[in-house]
């Protein structure tokens, strides 16, 4: 039986097709992957699905009924319900309150509601308690309350989007368990991903979409990752390189002590102390919000540590500005491009100044020099494969991938010794991401100290040659990345292996018989 | 690519046009509603912008509501608000008129002096502002009002006898400045004389778009300007930035009153022009901080000025220009942010469409394909 069909659907954004004949077949009581590429069209699709955009050609079958949705408010009554990625919940309010905003009229806002929120969550196993304050909920507890508020308004057919990237792998099994669970009762679930271990491992059928169509389906007991990935990305993807190892016994940056206290006196930091030597990557394993985003701050010269000592090769830069560290050879590429790495009504080439202002080809003397940094950013979009039609157009105007790869160009273009990267390869899509990669390790191999900061345990595991736990502003333990797995790294991040393990034996225990199937690092690497 | 720097132009000039033809309109509904024929005020001013006389007085106005209009340009650059020009200025210009009464060096070391004087005091009014909002955090919007407001009565203060001033009938002025910081106009006979200091205008417009679009410094002021995380990041110490760009946002501002003191009125006496500054607040807008657009913007502003008395005599009433230049205001302001957003969105489809067609920089088409590959 066939829960939604999606037939020959073609989108048109003037001069560009979004869509173009796209064909989806979502069973009833199953979970369909949707997978591709950032830009490949998926969230146009969903749109579309959800009525929020109306499509040029095609139809949308519900149940085997040919629908038109004007508007989400149709789709709804429809029983397709939108679990965005960007959670929609306000935060004063309790679970039951946010669940009911906007829908009083179903059961009311008081006992029955209550109840009925009672029913749902142990029916599905959400674990959801109706009068908790939003605001003293994780991550993972606010995603089952955005779920339970789409199952609330009656969906039968959920679209998830992206769901996992804000989750660690054990909240990541959890959801899959919810998910069983609801396809269990005769839901489907559209599950939007790219992260393709996952998909493999929760997915009952999985459709590809390339370029705004759909390239192919796969049945994920006879799919390895790798095949999906290729799919995806219509290529074959880069082998894994031999992970022979560059690190030298110069340090190039090394941190001792630092601490960074909030203006109450909480602190943010506390005792930090590393040392990255040439040609070596530390990677920072950590929920967001232990202290990532002060850390990087705190090496960039944003915030100024308020004991602590931070060297730069022999020179002590802890009171250095910003500007000096820059010129002096720090690169950064931000967690947060548009507030921290990009001018987005800029053009490109005053986006390629940015940060380097100071710096050859950019300026002569106190004097800019337009003609040289507008010749460097066209070498720059050659080598980074940056998407553009020229160098003049805003930053803004291009996808979130392409922005990236334009700052990682700049900075690796004033070859830095030292590199900050938070998150380089997050919302940035397959092929990018292998370029992106390719990037820091070359430089790496030339002496380059990295600092990688990323939600993404794949990558920190595949890029790293050490590893630390962030938790609560502190180093808390300390990993090989050639033995350890993405499941030990989640639950030191939790903050479950607190205290200064020395070195994490690689147990031999039940943690990775479970995993050892998959193997993630294969996409990763 | 050319074709997006002509699109750049385009939108830069929509939004003015606009902005005037909506004024235009609405000014004719006001006439309408007062029972008065909607055409006619306006071609009688138009007709004023023909006599050689009224065009010597637009530009000579226009001067100093350029100089104005770029003190605030600065400012808006780096989303900093001075709306204290009005009380730099007139502090600038007083102070220069009391140095140009009591000193007397030979022309080319006065006129300097004269200049240097309004430069730094200007500067120095504003600067106190910069310093409230880098230490203490006081919006500059709210010192610089309340800078304003001191200035007057500083200014009515150095007016009496025992400080600075000199009576002259009725009129309070700060003595008869000595000749040799006097500044000569362009003379034009019957029309009247230009003021020197329109030079000076001038090569302030273009002072600004160098040290704006050609140095360091400027790239770091408009950074700072379009986002200031991201400036911070780059390497702009924010407070300094703030403090440096209120420095120079008063140095010009105080510079402001300057072509009518050396040029023509040389005291300052009651019936110096005041709200040049706040004049200049819209000015700025209308030009979008850019120098040429205000040029443009201050010849306008000085044309409503002066062509409106004109209407007094045809049973208008003058103010029609007032009105219309706060309509101008109004509808500039609505529709700058409107051809704003349609332009960005407008490029990100064309680049989207560019893209799909396969016009990428630096690459030939078959290569864009194995990103992955590499």
């Amino acid at each position: 039986m066939t829960a939604v069909e999606l037939a020959g659907i073609t989108k048109r954004f003037p001069g560009v097709v979004a869509n173009h004949d796209i064909h989806l077949t979502v069973r009833k009581g199953t979970v369909h992957a949707l997978v591709g590429e950032n830009g490949a069209g998926k969230s146009t699709l969903m749109k579309i699905l959800y009525g929020m955009q109306k499509p040029d050609e095609g139809t949308i079958t519900v149940h085997g009924e040919q629908v038109n949705f004007s508007s989400p408010a149709d789709a709804i009554a429809r029983g397709i319900g939108m679990v965005h990625q960007h959670f929609m919940l306000a935060d004063n309010l309790t679970v039951l309150e946010n669940v009911v905003l906007g829908s009083e009229k179903l059961h009311g806002i008081g006992g029955k509601a209550r109840r009925r929120i009672k029913e749902l969550s142990e029916r599905y196993g959400l674990d959801v308690r109706p009068d908790v304050l939003v605001e003293e909920l994780g991550v993972a507890a606010r995603q089952r309350v955005e779920i339970l508020k789409v199952l609330y308004r009656g969906a039968t057919t959920l679209i998830l989007d992206e769901p996992t990237a804000v989750l660690v792998p054990q909240e990541v099994d959890a959801l899959f368990d919810n998910l069983r669970e609801l396809k269990a009762e005769g839901l489907s679930v559209i599950f939007i991903s790219h992260k393709l271990g996952e998909v493999l491992s929760v997915a009952d059928d999985i459709t590809v979409i390339r370029r705004g169509t759909t390239v192919g389906t796969a049945v994920p007991s006879e799919t390895t990752p790798r095949q999906l990935a290729e799919l995806m990305v219509g290529s074959e993807l880069p082998t894994p390189e031999t992970a022979e190892s560059t690190v030298t016994d110069r340090p190039v940056i090394t941190v001792d002590k630092l601490r960074l206290a909030a203006p109450g006196g909480k602190a943010l930091l506390d005792d930090i102390s590393f040392t990255i030597h040439e040609g070596e990557v530390l990677g920072i394993a950590g929920v967001e919000g232990n202290g990532q985003t002060e850390l990087v701050d705190a090496l960039i010269g944003l915030r100024h540590a308020d004991s602590g000592v931070i060297r730069l090769a022999d020179e002590e830069i802890t009171a250095w500005p910003t500007r000096r560290r820059r010129e002096e050879g720090i690169g950064y590429i931000p967690e947060d491009r548009h507030r921290h790495g990009l001018l987005l009504e800029a053009p490109l080439w005053e986006n390629r100044i940015l940060g380097h202002v100071t710096e050859k080809p950019n300026a002569k003397g106190v004097w800019l020099d337009p003609k040289a940094a507008q010749e460097d950013t066209r070498r720059i979009v050659t080598e980074y494969d940056v998407r553009t039609p020229g160098i003049d157009v805003t930053a803004a105007s291009l996808s979130g991938g392409n922005q990236q790869k334009l700052i990682v160009g700049r900075e690796m273009s004033h070859k830095p010794r030292f590199l900050i990267a938070a998150h380089p390869t997050r919302g940035v899509d397959v092929g990018a991401q292998a370029a992106i990669w390719d990037h820091i390790r070359e430089a790496r191999r030339e002496g380059l100290a990295v600092l990688l900061i990323s939600a993404d345990l794949d990558e920190l595991i595949g890029l790293s040659d050490t590893l630390r736990v962030i938790y609560d502003g502190k180093l808390v333990a300390d990993a090989d990345p050639a033995t350890i797995t993405p499941e030990e790294l989640g639950t030191a991040m939790t903050g479950a292996a607190e205290g200064h393990l020395e070195h994490e034996e690689t147990p031999e225990t039940q943690a990775d018989v479970s995993k050892s199937a998959e193997s993630p690092e294969d996409e990763a690497r | 690519m050319k074709k997006f720097d002509k699109e750049r132009v385009l939108l830069a000039v929509a939004g003015p046009v606009i902005a005037l033809a909506v004024a235009f309109v609405l000014s004719a509904i006001v006439l309408i509603a007062s029972g008065k024929n909607p055409v006619e005020p306006f071609a009688l001013m138009f007709e004023q912008a023909g006599y050689s006389d009224v065009q010597v007085l637009i530009l000579n106005q226009a001067s100093m509501y350029y100089i104005a209009a770029l003190a605030v340009a600065i400012g808006f650059r780096m989303n900093l608000f001075n709306i204290g020009v009005d009380g730099q200025y007139q502090l600038g210009a007083m102070m220069a008129a009391i140095v140009g009464a009591h000193a007397d060096l030979p022309a080319f070391l006065q006129v300097p002096l004269l200049l240097l004087t309004a430069v730094c005091t200007g500067a120095f009014w504003a600067g106190i502002a910069g310093v409230l909002k880098v230490t203490r955090g006081v919006s500059e919007v709210v010192a610089t009002i309340m800078l304003n407001a001191i200035a007057t009565s500083l200014i009515v203060y150095m007016w009496k006898p025992d400080v600075f001033g000199v009576k002259i009938g009725n009129n309070s002025t700060t003595g008869e400045m000595h000749e040799s910081g006097w500044i000569p106009g362009i003379d034009l006979g019957a029309a009247g004389e230009i003021y020197g200091l329109v030079v000076l205008a001038v090569l302030l417009g273009i002072g600004y778009w160098v040290v704006l679009n050609r140095t360091r410094f400027g790239f770091d002021l408009r950074a700072s300007g379009s986002s200031s995380s991201a400036a911070a990041a780059s390497g702009v110490d924010p407070k300094r930035m703030v403090l440096t760009a209120m420095l120079l946002s008063g140095a010009i501002a105080g510079l402001a009153g300057l072509p009518i003191l050396l040029g023509d009125s040389h005291t300052y006496n009651l019936n110096f022009p005041t709200g040049i500054g706040f004049l200049g607040i819209g000015i700025a807008l209308l030009g979008r901080n850019s120098p040429v657009g205000i040029v443009f913007a201050a010849l306008l502003w000085a044309w409503l000025d002066k062509a409106s008395p004109e209407l007094d005599f045809h049973g208008y009433d003058k103010e029609i220009a007032v009105i219309m230049q706060g309509l101008i205001v109004l509808s500039v302001v609505v529709s700058y942010e409107a051809v704003r957003e349609w332009g960005l969105r407008r490029q990100q489809r064309r680049v989207g469409a560019e893209l799909a067609a396969g016009h990428v920089l630096g690459a030939d088409n078959n290569t864009t394909k194995e990103v992955a590959g590499r």
